[in-house]
């Protein structure tokens, strides 16, 4: 799960992670007063979306006026907001972070990961702060200080100290890399990263940015963290699946799928591209799929206009064939499917699956293997369109 | 021959008596010896009663004292389930099976580390996973049994149904399996591709290797790079996730592209270089090993 940078700092302040002061505003008046209540002569106007990049984006400005503050709260709320991480449709702005403006002297990179090699939390620390980090790990890798975190000591002062080394500050930083420690494991956090972490003018080191992720398998023991989720941010779709127990990404491609087993899911997705379609979503259905669940899956997958047909993929283990040839035949009736439809079963009482499927009545194209299905559907595709090209003329 | 597991194995179920643990303990039971392999289940709440028949203890090491067993399987609900890990490898069992999807990674994070800390014995499958199969001896997990053949190639994968998928295929063409490991799909793992790689290369029972993994993390590359110095048998291998995007999670904790890493067109590449016979269609799994297969 994603929260806000504002949130994130707010969470930074609890933990003694130093902060610029900051209040999170709705409207352009409320940033007017923001800025009026944090006083001072500079403020910096932040965008509050949940994707990275949003300076480069013009989501994020300095005003050295209450009116500056004004034009530029009133030209970034609501926009339309662009970043390599939100997609070319970009991310509507709702929420706006004015903060006092800061002194830079020095801008530093800190973030924090579980990595998967080693199974312990690494902190990366570079001096290239304010740049894409991706980017310093691919061309200077040296640039990039790594401690691995032993989870039975912790951040030890020594450790602590080297990284305080590594990016030229003062030891007396050491508490605060500590203290974004001991708030990446308290949070059950995925991912922690200050970009940039900035030494002032006066010698403070100061969160100048603050991203959080948190672990979604740990959300049931932080209620505080869940309510922080802002549902604008989230696919709707997605959230609609969510809340059947249905595991959907939407994608940019015209084929639905619909698969049990997340491996699978993805296998399915690579054959349909092998054979010159492209998937329109990731979808499984888990385990135990019931009538009701494949209705409402195939209800997602339709309410994407841009999806031109159906292919359903599934490995009949635990689940049987049958029980799912039945939800597919009821989910095509209560949806009225109009686009083709190709089933691909296969293990458990597969025969009787293909009858229910064939007993219908209805055009459901069968197939006999991920590859077989994947060339139908194109094809079926492909029939379709020249169909709608011939009636046209 | 198999790895991991055989017809001799005894298995306490760790979580018997919830519904999945229960589903699973039945179907586990009627496979192959499953009947002698399913000696105790564990829950500290009901011990002294029985499930079907099968006794259950309060702990796992009273289990063990009284029953000889020597593998776990864990369904114990995901807030629980890495105790329940530790508490099989206190008790000093050579392999512990953790079905359990959705553990939190801190958890898997600290376990992990004690195990090694403390330098454990006890192996780890899992969490996540579909768990460990040795067709025609016994099965300990939530695979369907039906679709596997007792054989000599040797299946390893970060997926569920996609391994169900790659059995079937061997099946169908007539090649069994000496034994299949569902890995799990969680970042922070117990064995992972190229510790059960070693397996089937010592194990004089399994001739080939199915090796299937997905997007995330860089397992597939270490273990492919093992296999290039040093693995006697023919390994063919699959990537799901060529169309996944980044940053995203596809299901699986596991699964996600981040910070460009992890890519399957990487792995692919990389199995390719180290002489794993790649196939970018997961419906030629089953062929592409019989491709390779000399006639014994």
């Amino acid at each position: 799960m994603k929260i806000h940078e504002y949130q994130g700092k707010e969470i930074f302040r609890k933990y003694g992670v130093p902060t610029p002061r900051g209040i999170a505003c709705f409207s352009t008046e409320e940033a007017v007063a923001a800025a009026k209540q944090l006083g001072g002569k500079v403020w910096v106007v932040k965008a509050q979306i949940h994707a990275g990049g949003r300076g480069k984006g013009g989501g994020v400005k300095v005003a050295k006026s209450l009116d500056e503050v004004k034009k530029l709260s009133s030209s970034i709320l609501g926009m339309q907001l662009k970043t390599h991480q939100t997609g070319p449709q970009g991310q509507k702005v709702r929420r706006l972070l004015i903060e006092e403006g800061a002194d830079i002297r020095k801008e530093l990179y800190l973030g924090m990961v579980v990595d998967r090699g080693t199974q312990k939390v690494v902190l990366m620390a570079s001096t290239e702060g304010g740049m894409d980090i991706e980017e310093v790990a691919a061309k200077t890798p040296q640039k990039i200080f790594k401690v691995f975190i032993d989870p039975a000591d912790g951040l030890t002062d020594a450790d602590a100290g080297e990284v305080a080394a590594s990016l030229g500050l003062p030891e007396s930083s050491r508490a605060i890399f500590q203290a974004v420690y001991k708030c990446f494991l308290d949070t059950d956090a995925s991912l922690v990263e200050i970009n940039p972490l900035i030494l002032t003018g006066n010698g403070q080191v100061v969160a100048l940015d603050a991203k959080l992720n948190f672990d979604d398998n740990a959300l049931f023991r932080h209620p505080d963290i869940v309510a922080l989720r802002d549902l604008d941010e989230e696919d709707p779709l997605e959230i609609e699946a969510s809340k059947h127990d249905l595991n959907y990404i939407s994608l940019d491609g015209q084929i639905g799928c619909m698969v049990n087993g997340a491996g699978l899911a993805m296998a399915t997705m690579d054959t349909i591209k092998l054979f010159g379609g492209s998937p329109a979503n990731f979808l499984d259905v888990g385990g135990g799929a019931t009538a009701e669940k494949v209705t409402a899956a195939f209800k997602i997958m339709l309410s994407n206009p841009k999806v031109k047909a159906i292919l359903v993929n599934i490995f009949g283990g635990i689940m049987k064939c049958d029980t799912i040839a039945t939800g597919v035949v009821a989910a095509a009736r209560e949806t009225r499917l109009s686009v083709p439809l190709v089933v691909r079963m296969k293990g458990t009482n597969e025969d009787l699956g293909k009858k229910i499927l064939k007993d219908s009545g209805l055009p459901i194209i069968s197939a006999d293997n991920m590859a077989d299905a994947a060339k139908k559907i194109v094809a079926a595709i492909a029939k379709k369109k020249a169909k709608k090209k011939a009636k046209k003329k | 021959m198999s790895i991991l597991i055989d017809k001799n194995t005894r298995v306490v179920t760790q979580g018997i008596t919830g519904k999945t643990g229960q589903f699973h303990t039945q179907t586990s039971r009627a496979y192959a010896n499953g009947k002698a392999c399913y000696v105790a289940g564990v829950n500290p709440k009901k011990a002294g009663e029985d499930f079907e028949g099968i006794p259950i203890f309060g702990s796992v090491k009273e289990a063990k004292a009284r029953t000889a067993v020597n593998v776990s399987v864990i369904y114990v609900p995901p807030p629980f389930a890495a105790d329940a890990i530790w508490e099989a490898v206190e008790a000093d069992l050579d392999l512990v099976i953790c079905i359990t999807e959705g553990i939190p990674v801190r958890d898997m994070v600290f376990v992990r580390d004690r195990m090694r800390r403390e330098g454990r014995r006890t192996k780890l499958v899992g969490p996540n996973c579909p768990g460990v199969i040795t067709p025609g001896e016994i099965k300990i997990g939530i695979m369907p049994g039906h679709i596997h053949k007792k054989g000599r190639v040797g299946v390893v994968s970060r997926s569920g149904t996609l391994t169900y998928e790659a059995v079937g295929q061997l099946t169908e063409l007539g090649i069994g399996q000496s034994t299949a490991v569902g890995i799990g799909g969680d970042p922070v793992n117990g064995l992972k591709h190229i510790d059960v790689m070693k397996m089937f290369n010592d194990d004089p029972g399994t001739d080939a290797v199915i090796m299937i993994g997905e997007i995330g993390g860089s397992d597939e590359e270490d273990a492919a790079r093992w296999v290039k110095k040093h693995m006697k048998k023919p390994v063919v291998g699959f990537i799901a996730g060529v169309t996944a995007p980044p940053g995203k999670r596809m299901g699986h904790a596991g699964a996600i592209i981040s910070g460009g890493k992890g890519t399957a067109q990487e792995k692919l590449a990389v199995m390719e270089e180290c002489g794993i016979k790649v196939t970018r269609n997961p419906a030629e799994m089953g062929r592409t090993l019989k491709s390779i297969l000399k006639p014994r």
